[in-house]
């Protein structure tokens, strides 16, 4: 009697252990509107944080080389896609803190992106070249566009963005071309190839309107744009010559432009080779001036509210983040928060910036308005931050 | 080799920049074999893993730049893949590191990724 009697007992406690994460699920409803991902590159790991009181939530590890690492959100904003070196591709659940499913797509990934409608995500890759779009829900490949060029060669293809009606953009690093992949109609896409744009283009952004995607080169001085009203007019030149036939200084981090910022109608560009950050109005695609910084710029990144453009810095003058005020295009302020500050994301609304600090294993939180510093979080080598609002943002 | 491997495009500039890594090579004095001191030896594998790895990738298994596995070096001159570190390749991304790495160093570097023991603990 007494064994039976433990083994109810033990039956209860294990039924009570077994279920007391549901329990706690659901004891702790809450939104994900405030949570976000550190990846912590070294390691293979992230972190789910949260910015409201600033705490780190879960570590999830088993996320393969993050050596360059990129996030992008459901449109529920309760997954993550995280697009890892490796070819990795993992679905995150942010509120449970755990890998829903987890795919190598291919051998050496860049980034990726989600389409419009949340329903296909599309990743970026070195090797093989090209982009590969996925099921969201299951992760199961949709489309297979190899970027093919020449004769019978493949390239690496770089700044991958989605675009309105279900189109992907990205660019061909050693084609020099860049190709709109139009998902609207069918799972098998239209593409439309434009080619000759520059030499090496090596990274891509979408305006925050949606309207026009612009490609970095490389190999020469000026950038590709292409009007998405009007892919029929072709790619046109912007800033061309802006290093003014100068050499440029060797480059020890390419810029993300990802990061590149619209603010009072100009839009701020790091320059390539260059102690600038470029300044070009979004209407005319004129220069408008270009502001002399700590050194090269890897991310320039507005405020939400456009009225401050954040910026970080390649190796080795990469333990600098400076901050530029839109208004009169001075700098205002100089942190130096210690060796590889590797990326910067700004709360939905702005009044915070999460700065990522490679070598000093933390992430520095930063008040916006009064510039001080708030708070840090111990991360092991952290570097990119992304945060769940981007679900709701083209091209991010 | 290791040039026109790095991108099929450039083979021009390829040429040019393997010419320069010539020239740069006969202009540099020999390297005197000291190894550098374990607190420089770290310092200079986390420089590999972290900021090479920017463009070759955290385990050199290669991104914009091409992979740095031994089994893509096993077969190249010690002296010339030093100097691709010292000096670059003009016409690519490839920038030259000799402000802050010295031959010794770039040639201990070389040795590193030929054994394929890039772990910075």
């Amino acid at each position: 009697m007494k064994i039976k009697y433990f083994i109810h007992a033990f039956v209860f406690v294990f039924a009570v252990i077994a279920h007391a994460p549901a329990f706690a699920g659901e004891a702790e409803i809450r939104g994900s509107g405030d949570l976000g991902v550190i990846i912590e590159r070294a390691s293979g790991s992230v972190q789910i944080i949260e910015t409201t009181n600033r705490t780190k939530l879960f570590s999830v590890d088993g996320l393969g080389d993050l050596s360059h690492a990129s996030v992008v959100f459901s449109r529920d904003q309760r997954y993550a896609f995280v697009f890892g070196r490796d070819g990795g591709l993992t679905k995150i659940d942010v509120l449970l803190g755990k890998i829903v499913k987890r795919v190598v797509q291919g051998g050496n990934a860049i980034g990726g992106a989600i389409s419009q409608d949340g329903k296909l995500v599309a990743v970026s890759n070195y090797k093989p070249g090209g982009v590969r779009v996925f099921d969201a829900q299951t992760l199961e490949m949709v489309a297979d566009i190899p970027a093919s060029y020449g004769d019978g060669l493949l390239s690496k293809t770089v700044g991958l963005v989605d675009a309105p009606g279900n189109r992907f953009v990205f660019s061909l690093y050693d084609a020099g071309e860049t190709w709109i992949a139009d998902f609207s109609k069918s799972s098998t896409p239209q593409i439309t190839k434009f080619k000759n744009i520059g030499l090496q283009p090596y990274d891509g952004l979408i305006t925050p309107d949606a309207r026009y995607y612009i490609a970095g080169l490389f190999g020469e001085d000026g950038l590709a744009m292409v009007d998405l009203w009007h892919p029929e007019n072709g790619v046109k030149r912007i800033l061309d010559g802006y290093g003014r036939g100068e050499e440029p200084l060797p480059v020890y981090k390419m810029p993300h432009l990802e990061g590149w910022a619209q603010a009072g109608g100009n839009l701020f560009l790091p320059a390539i080779g260059r102690h600038e950050v470029l300044v070009v109005n979004a209407t005319t695609w004129a220069e408008v001036a270009r502001i002399p910084v700590h050194g090269q710029p890897v991310f320039a990144m507005a405020r939400p509210d456009g009225r401050q453009i954040w910026v970080n810095f390649a190796h080795p003058l990469n333990d600098v983040v400076q901050v530029i005020d839109v208004d009169t295009m001075q700098i205002i302020k100089t942190y130096k928060p210690g060796r590889a500050v590797l990326h910067m994301e700004f709360t939905p609304r702005g009044e915070q910036v999460w700065i990522s600090v490679r070598d000093r294993n933390v992430v520095e939180i930063y008040d916006t308005r009064t510039l001080e510093k708030i708070s840090e979080l111990p991360a092991n080598t952290p570097s990119g931050i992304f945060l769940t609002a981007r679900a709701a943002k083209t091209g991010l | 080799m290791i040039i026109k491997k790095s991108g099929q495009l450039l083979t021009r500039k390829a040429a040019l920049g393997f010419a320069m890594a010539i020239f740069a090579m006969a202009a540099c004095g020999p390297a005197t074999g000291n190894e550098p001191k374990p607190q420089r030896q770290g310092e200079l594998v986390h420089l590999l893993v972290q900021d090479c790895g920017s463009c070759h990738g955290l385990t050199l298994k290669g991104g914009l730049g091409p992979a740095l596995l031994p089994q893509n070096l096993t077969n190249k001159d010690d002296d010339l893949l030093s100097d691709i570190i010292l000096y670059g390749v003009p016409g690519t991304p490839m920038p030259p590191w000799e402000f802050e790495i010295s031959k010794d160093e770039a040639i201990w570097l070389v040795r590193r990724m030929k054994e394929g023991n890039i772990n910075e603990n």
